[in-house]
């Protein structure tokens, strides 16, 4: 199975990843060469398989409900690239 | 000094032999001698001697451990508090972690001096180390060959004595396949050893932490700081850790080695295959008895792998956004501009081919076909693993098809680049702890013999790899022009 080139920027945008032009055909080539690899498992009888997770099948740990994190705003706000009076600061959503 | 294994030097720290503050300087001047290896992405001097000096102060309250004073390094991709952590990409290029990963505290709380941040393919995706953005990493046995990936940096600072030991992260052989290319031990634990708390991540079903060392003793040493339960990591698993240590002179009369005809058929360079085959010998002195067995999902692996890792990447790296931290474009136009081109403009090559895999094996119409059956096929990748380890104690192959490949050789063809991991990335997938071991030389590169083990068997693998260290010396070859 192949993709395309419209295929590719459209899984781009799904991924919100910004892809040059000019790299579109190298990145289709590539994703139809990974796509190609994945044959391999087409032939294969998986039915009444169950899927596999987590290596030890373990499910999600729950905790006692009591708040054990401390307050790191400042600390997480300090690393941020524009912050104002606590908040993210991102382009305007709505108009 | 720089060739003394951890006991050795936790005895010279002992006696006065020589300080911490003189051991963290020789490997710093170390460092700044042979940087054009580029292994290291961060240099943490004036950390580093401030441990060193709270490390001897240490010492001489005789309340001190075998790592007290003992100079590592962590790979990039492990968070420590107020320094840089890149995980060797530009979208981390400014990030100054506000915390430290659990593996980091332990290190701290053992009283361990860290001497800067290793180089890695970035955020761990690669098999040679030149995904990186702060440039390839060399190998030191041959600078004109990749130290292997992603755990580049840990693997050439171990080999050239730029670092006691080192920590790695292993998703798909990202401990071993670099540890056999630079002739050095590596270990990955079984999934939910070590914790995964502060260790960016990749693929979070597979990603494991674990030692690169000189030998099997100091990975026991390494581990026993690193391993165990954590609740801060949903997956970590509650099972009691053993003294590593203590197994380590057990006899290996009796013990089985299960070899699957997989491993040796087409494909592996026969250079290799003869010096396995010299290290297998090795094991029947020993008293090992070695049969062959089958494993016939092994050639599944890399399929499933890269729909799975690819997968769990592409939700994993959603969180690199421009808005909270990392970098960010100049001038978004709107917010789906900023997104877009601050993810554009920082994530490298591979990296975007994977989240654009992983993002189309997730997609409406695409999920049943792609993702659950790689899970499915994850199954019975694990089912081949659980079988043979009910037959024997340990299963021994080749890490990876070939010694070091040349610098830029497979940069251009990411398909032969993934199948560089041949041989690693089932063990990932079934979860179990596995070992690479120096067994010695094919024309003159190092290879490495993978020890693979049944879940939580850590201590008999390194029973068995230390064992093999007590009769053979590959262990202790050094590079040349690094000696």
């Amino acid at each position: 199975m192949s993709l395309t080139a419209d295929d590719v920027k459209k899984i781009a945008h799904l991924a919100r990843l910004g892809i040059e032009q000019q790299h579109i055909v190298s990145y289709t080539k590539d994703l139809s060469g990974m796509l190609e690899l994945m044959t391999q498992m087409s032939n294969v009888d998986i039915n009444n398989i169950e899927p596999m997770a987590h290596p030890m099948d373990q499910t999600q740990r729950l905790r006692a409900d009591v708040v054990t994190e401390q307050d790191y705003r400042e600390k997480f706000q300090a690393i941020a690239p524009q912050v104002e009076a606590g908040l993210y600061l991102v382009p305007k959503v709505i108009e | 000094m720089q060739n003394k294994t951890i006991t050795e030097l936790a005895q010279g720290l002992r006696s006065g032999e020589f300080s911490s503050v003189e051991l963290t300087s020789a490997f710093l001047g170390r460092i700044r001698q042979y940087s054009s290896l580029n292994a290291y992405i961060t240099i943490t001097e004036e950390l580093a001697l401030q441990q060193a000096k709270t490390a001897d102060a240490r010492l001489a309250t005789g309340n001190a451990e075998l790592l007290t004073g003992i100079p590592m390094a962590q790979k990039d991709i492990f968070c420590t508090e107020g320094v840089k952590t890149t995980c060797g990409s530009k979208m981390l290029d400014n990030f100054i972690a506000p915390y430290n990963a659990t593996v980091v505290d332990k290190f701290n709380s053992a009283g361990a001096v860290m001497l800067g941040k290793l180089n890695m393919d970035e955020f761990a995706m690669g098999s040679s180390n030149e995904t990186s953005y702060y440039g390839a990493v060399k190998n030191p046995w041959d600078v004109n060959t990749v130290p292997g990936g992603s755990s580049g940096g840990s693997a050439a600072a171990v080999a050239a004595r730029l670092a006691v030991c080192a920590t790695g992260t292993d998703t798909g052989g990202s401990i071993r396949q670099p540890a056999a290319l630079c002739g050095i031990t590596g270990l990955k634990p079984t999934y939910g050893r070590v914790s995964r708390y502060g260790m960016i991540a990749y693929a979070s079903s597979l990603d494991q932490g674990g030692p690169m060392t000189r030998s099997a003793e100091d990975a026991a040493i390494m581990l026993q700081t690193m391993a165990g339960f954590d609740p801060k990591d949903s997956t970590s698993v509650d099972v009691p850790v053993p003294d590593y240590k203590s197994g380590l002179a057990n006899s290996l009369e009796g013990l089985s080695i299960g070899l699957p005809k997989e491993f040796f058929g087409e494909g592996l360079n026969s250079d290799v295959a003869a010096t396995l085959e010299a290290a297998i010998n090795e094991y029947r002195k020993l008293g090992a008895k070695v049969t062959e067995i089958s494993m016939p999902s092994l050639k599944l692996a890399i399929p499933a792998y890269y729909v799975i890792a690819p997968a769990e990447c592409s939700a994993n790296l959603s969180r690199f956004d421009g808005v909270r931290f990392g970098y960010r474009c100049e001038n978004p136009a709107d917010l789906t501009d900023l997104y877009t081109r601050s993810r554009g403009e920082a994530f490298g090559k591979e990296v975007k081919r994977r989240i654009l895999m992983g993002t189309y094996a997730l997609s409406a119409g695409y999920y049943d076909a792609y993702y659950i059956k790689a899970q499915k096929i994850r199954r019975l990748i694990s089912e081949d693993f659980k079988k043979a380890l009910s037959e024997v104690d340990v299963i021994m192959g080749p890490v990876t098809p070939s010694t070091a490949f040349g610098l830029g050789e497979k940069m251009d063809n990411p398909i032969e680049m993934y199948l560089s991991d041949i041989y690693t990335i089932a063990i990932n997938l079934a979860g179990v702890p596995a070992m690479s071991v120096p067994a010695g030389f094919a024309k003159g590169l190092p290879v490495g013999l993978q020890i693979i083990g049944n879940y939580f068997a850590e201590a008999k693998l390194l029973n068995i790899a230390h064992q093999y260290q007590q009769v053979t010396d590959w262990h202790t070859y050094i590079p040349s022009h690094f000696e």
